[in-house]
């Protein structure tokens, strides 16, 4: 038998039977481990992954709890059950409304604004009378499962590490899918993701939102196991200790969440029934002992303890890629130039760095875009992909004006680009990172993926990506970690996955900048290959042999300004070109 | 609400908000040059009022036992470093920095804490003893991790602040102190009542961000700081230690704290878990400054003690809930003015 099935079975054994054979101290533990668990996953997702730090999520369990505690008691008639999805609207609303807010701030302003609404509603909760003030509410009536009541710390056991598993299951789903590689993104390449067509903004939202409602769900369970509700564990203590959890499992991975739910739970527990013993007083030693060990953990093991556990673990051998049919490929014009520059003008403050530029691209061209450092070169790249918008004049791809557009409104049009310093996502497959080129062909969202109704499209996705990869003579890397790849061949991985876009113009920026050689000729030929199958592509580049041997045409640029275009071969007898470059000859 | 309640009102708002402001730019400063966010900073607010309650009784304070303890600490860890990299020559200076100078401190603490000492001396021992806790921690807690991640420093932070909880509660235990006024005096301003006191917390907080204004525009180490805060690599090219400056900016932010800790405590009853929230409300007006901007740090500080006074006025229970919530338009504000910037981590 596959070992890694073997561990999942022994995994499952264990959790199916433990209420029978535990005692019931340990089933009470094993509930709030699970409980939390759910939690962490959210915060795995939306912290160790996507990079945004919340200290809030206590107050959204608190949300789910207080929600299903007042209903019960105060509308006895409707079920329980019914409390959940009104618990998740109303979170779903808040997690919206503090999402739209909080999500925009930079890295560091988030978790302390997380902090700062976390305290209110803690407060909040302490201080309303019909949610009982600090007393809380009590009384709450315990669920039940056609029929049966779950009156039983056991029969609870099930429910709760059900929604745990399910959860689990869920979020490892998503991250493995469309959506998922973007969210994964997120952390250090949100140009390059906005640059694919991923509206980070808008994902950064769903995927918070997301984490509040597993932590809305957790709430919901601890409200009828409890049958008592009161603020102190939706506080901001709590709610710094679910990050807690996430980041010393590891934060990197859904089972990191369940392995710090487990390891935090049970060292909280073993310090206070032995530290008394130990100490001889009643003091608040937990805290610090508590304290004292996670530092040295984190000086340790700075990812948490998941990533050293799974080396026990024989690793997943990745799945071939399916040979399933491809992605559709979008309709594409014909007639007229690609692309139509008139009078660019981009400014800055004082500076003109593109003085009224006009040029054209036409259909299945190379066009070259060279001229000395700081000619304005690379702004003029970013007035085309998006990255700036112009002062003055107009860009026109297709038809469409695309001057003032958002980058990820260009990449749709069918504008892909690559990048100077190489943008890649390093830890992600040659597979992944090509993939998500292909983001904006695929429609699946957060809850298919979740969900694993996504599973035809990502096959195309996939296949996809590896044609690409194919395609560019990649295909042995398929499965590589991209950043132990040569540089040269982390810039060919940035071409595939511009392909993977399926553009009709594809932008290069000083692809060659960096290659040895034979990578440049590789990449020329590549490049060449390319044109034969009728893409347009601009580059812009400073090698002069790389380029005067590869384009059909070039556009020179100095001061902003157009000093020349024509063939190659033109373009070297220019004296005017060879003045600006040489400094006269 | 009369004018004279308001302008009672205004005048503890200032006056905490001139607390909340030193916290603040503890916590700016913290994070620019180390990437930490100082969550502990409130511990040295407590530790300053109730090291200097302790001194009060004539008892040397558990704090000065922590001081030893972390020295000890920190002493064994260079020993350590210098044997791996058999930097023998460096183990003196930094035997003497990390080790003996502490322990100095701690002797002479402990000579000088059953005379009974005049209030100034007191003051300047406990402002002492809590500055030293600050390079120490440093040291011993951080400087192993100075290159992790954002979050991790945070995590690591947030331990940090259980670990001084916790000791806080057994050094001074679980009753709150107040320390004596600084002066009776009071002034009239037209119709409206001065407290001496009041004024004094705001100038000396005033002078403080002063001489934290000179210290970074006028001194060499105080250049060498921001230049660690703006380039870290840069600024380990050009010869700053990143280690010394981390001490350093410790230090300032342990002093920040103790010093506000002295200033608080004779307005008002501080208990051994006063600190986080305090620190949380320096927090908060550091954010109003996004967390890099002095003055602005400053003034957002005093706006919460402001919005504190007058919301305790008006809803006292819903205090913290007003404060918090209150923080979120600024908070939109910020973001739709602020430029944003992609972390590279």
């Amino acid at each position: 038998m596959n070992p890694r099935v073997a561990v999942l079975l022994v995994f499952g054994a264990a959790l199916l039977l433990a209420p029978v054979a535990a005692p019931p101290f340990w089933v009470t533990l094993l509930n709030y481990i699970g409980l939390y668990s759910i939690v962490s996953l959210g915060l795995v997702l939306l912290t160790g992954v996507a990079g945004q730090t919340s200290f809030g999520q206590a107050a959204f369990v608190g949300l789910g709890a207080y929600t299903t505690a007042y209903l019960s008691l105060n509308h006895p008639a409707l079920s329980p059950w019914l409390n959940l999805p009104i618990g998740i609207a109303l979170t779903s609303a808040v997690a919206l409304f503090l999402g739209f807010i909080t999500l925009r701030m930079k890295g560091h302003y988030l978790p302390l604004t997380t902090i700062a609404w976390g305290i209110s509603l803690y407060y909040m909760f302490g201080n309303l009378e019909f949610l009982g003030g600090h007393t809380g509410l009590a009384g709450i009536p315990s669920l039940s499962f056609f029929g049966i009541e779950l009156r039983s710390e056991r029969h609870f056991y099930y429910l709760i590490w059900a929604i745990a598993l399910a959860s689990l299951w869920a979020t490892r789903n998503l991250l493995d899918s469309r959506p998922g590689r973007a969210v994964r993104a997120l952390k250090g390449g949100l140009e390059m993701a906005e640059a694919f067509g991923v509206d980070a903004g808008r994902l950064k939202i769903v995927i918070f939102v997301y984490a509040a409602l597993l932590a809305c769900i957790s709430g919901w369970l601890y409200a009828h196991l409890q049958r008592f509700v009161n603020p102190t564990p939706f506080g901001p203590i709590p709610g710094i200790e679910y990050l807690f959890m996430a980041v010393v499992g590891g934060a990197g991975s859904v089972w990191g969440a369940v392995v710090g739910a487990t390891l935090i739970t049970l060292l909280k527990q073993v310090l206070q029934d032995w530290l008394p013993r130990l100490l001889g007083r009643a003091g608040n030693f937990e805290v610090v002992v508590f304290g004292i060990l996670m530092i040295l953990l984190l000086q340790r093991t700075r990812d948490g303890v998941w990533p050293w556990l799974a080396r026990a673990f024989p690793q997943k051998k990745p799945l071939p890629v399916a040979k399933t049919a491809l992605l559709p490929k979008r309709t594409r014009g014909n007639d007229g130039p690609m692309l139509v520059v008139d009078r660019a003008r981009k400014q800055f403050g004082g500076l003109v760095a593109v003085n009224d530029l006009s040029f054209e691209i036409s259909r299945g061209e190379i066009l070259g875009l060279i001229g000395p450092n700081g000619a304005g070169k690379t702004t003029m790249f970013n007035l085309i992909s998006g990255a700036l918008s112009l002062t003055a004049g107009t860009i026109t791809f297709e038809g469409h004006s695309t001057g003032n557009r958002q980058p990820f409104q260009i990449a749709r049009l069918g504008i892909c680009r690559t990048f100077q310093h190489v943008k890649l996502m390093p830890t992600m497959s040659v597979l992944d990172n090509v993939a998500l080129g292909a983001y904006l062909r695929g429609r699946t969202g957060v809850p298919r993926a979740a969900l694993r109704l996504d599973r035809r499209e990502e096959a195309m996705t996939l296949a996809e990506a590896a044609t690409q990869i194919a395609r560019v003579g990649l295909i042995e890397h398929l499965h590589t970690a991209v950043g132990s790849l040569s540089l040269g061949k982390q810039r060919i991985v940035e071409i595939a996955r511009a392909l993977a876009a399926d553009p009709c113009l594809l932008l290069l920026d000083e692809p060659a900048a960096g290659l040895r050689y034979l990578e440049k000729q590789e990449l020329a030929a590549l490049l060449r290959s390319l044109r034969q199958e009728g893409m347009t592509i601009l580059l812009v580049e400073h090698d002069m042999d790389f380029v005067m041997g590869l384009t059909d045409r070039l556009v020179v640029m100095d001061f902003g300004e157009m000093l020349a275009q024509g063939l190659p071969s033109e373009i070297q007898k220019n004296p005017v070109v060879l003045e600006a470059y040489l400094g006269g000859v | 609400m009369t004018f004279s309640i308001a302008a009672l009102l205004a005048q503890d708002g200032v006056t905490n908000g001139a607390i909340y402001a030193l916290l603040a730019l503890a916590l700016v400063l913290v994070f620019t040059v180390t990437r930490v966010i100082f969550v502990p900073s409130g511990e040295f607010v407590t530790y300053g009022t109730l090291t200097l309650a302790g001194l009060q009784l004539g008892k040397p304070p558990g704090t000065v036992g922590l001081l030893v303890g972390l020295a000890l600490i920190a002493g064994a860890m260079e020993c350590y470093a210098t044997a791996r990299q058999r930097a023998w020559r460096r183990l003196p200076r930094r035997l003497a920095l990390y080790l003996i100078l502490p322990l100095a401190i701690a002797g002479v603490v402990y000579a000088a804490a059953p005379l009974a000492l005049p209030f100034p001396i007191q003051i300047v021992l406990t402002l002492v003893i809590v500055t030293a806790l600050g390079p120490l921690l440093y040291r011993v807690a951080y400087q192993p991790l100075a290159e992790a991640s954002v979050l991790v420093l945070l995590i690591v932070s947030v331990a940090v602040h259980f670990v001084m909880l916790g000791l806080g509660l057994w050094f001074f235990g679980a009753e709150g102190s107040r320390t004596p006024p600084f002066t009776d005096a009071t002034f009239h301003v037209g119709d409206v009542t001065v407290s001496g006191q009041s004024a004094l917390v705001l100038l000396s907080s005033l002078i403080l961000i002063g001489a934290l204004y000179l210290f970074f525009g006028r001194t060499l180490y105080g250049k060498a700081l921001r230049a660690t805060a703006l380039n870290r690599v840069g600024a380990r090219l050009v010869g700053i230690s990143p280690s010394l400056a981390g001490s350093l900016t410790f230090m300032l932010a342990a002093l920040l704290g103790a010093f506000s800790g002295v200033l608080i405590g004779p307005i008002t009853t501080i208990y051994y878990d006063s600190g986080f929230l305090i620190s949380l409300k320096g927090f908060v007006g550091a954010i109003i400054g996004g967390l890099s901007s002095y003055p602005l740090a400053a003034a957002g500080s005093i706006l919460v003690g402001l919005l504190e006074s007058f919301s305790s006025f008006w809803a006292s229970a819903f205090k913290e809930v007003i404060v918090f919530t209150l923080i979120i338009p600024v908070l939109l504000w910020r973001s739709l003015t602020t430029h944003h910037h992609e972390e590279e981590e």
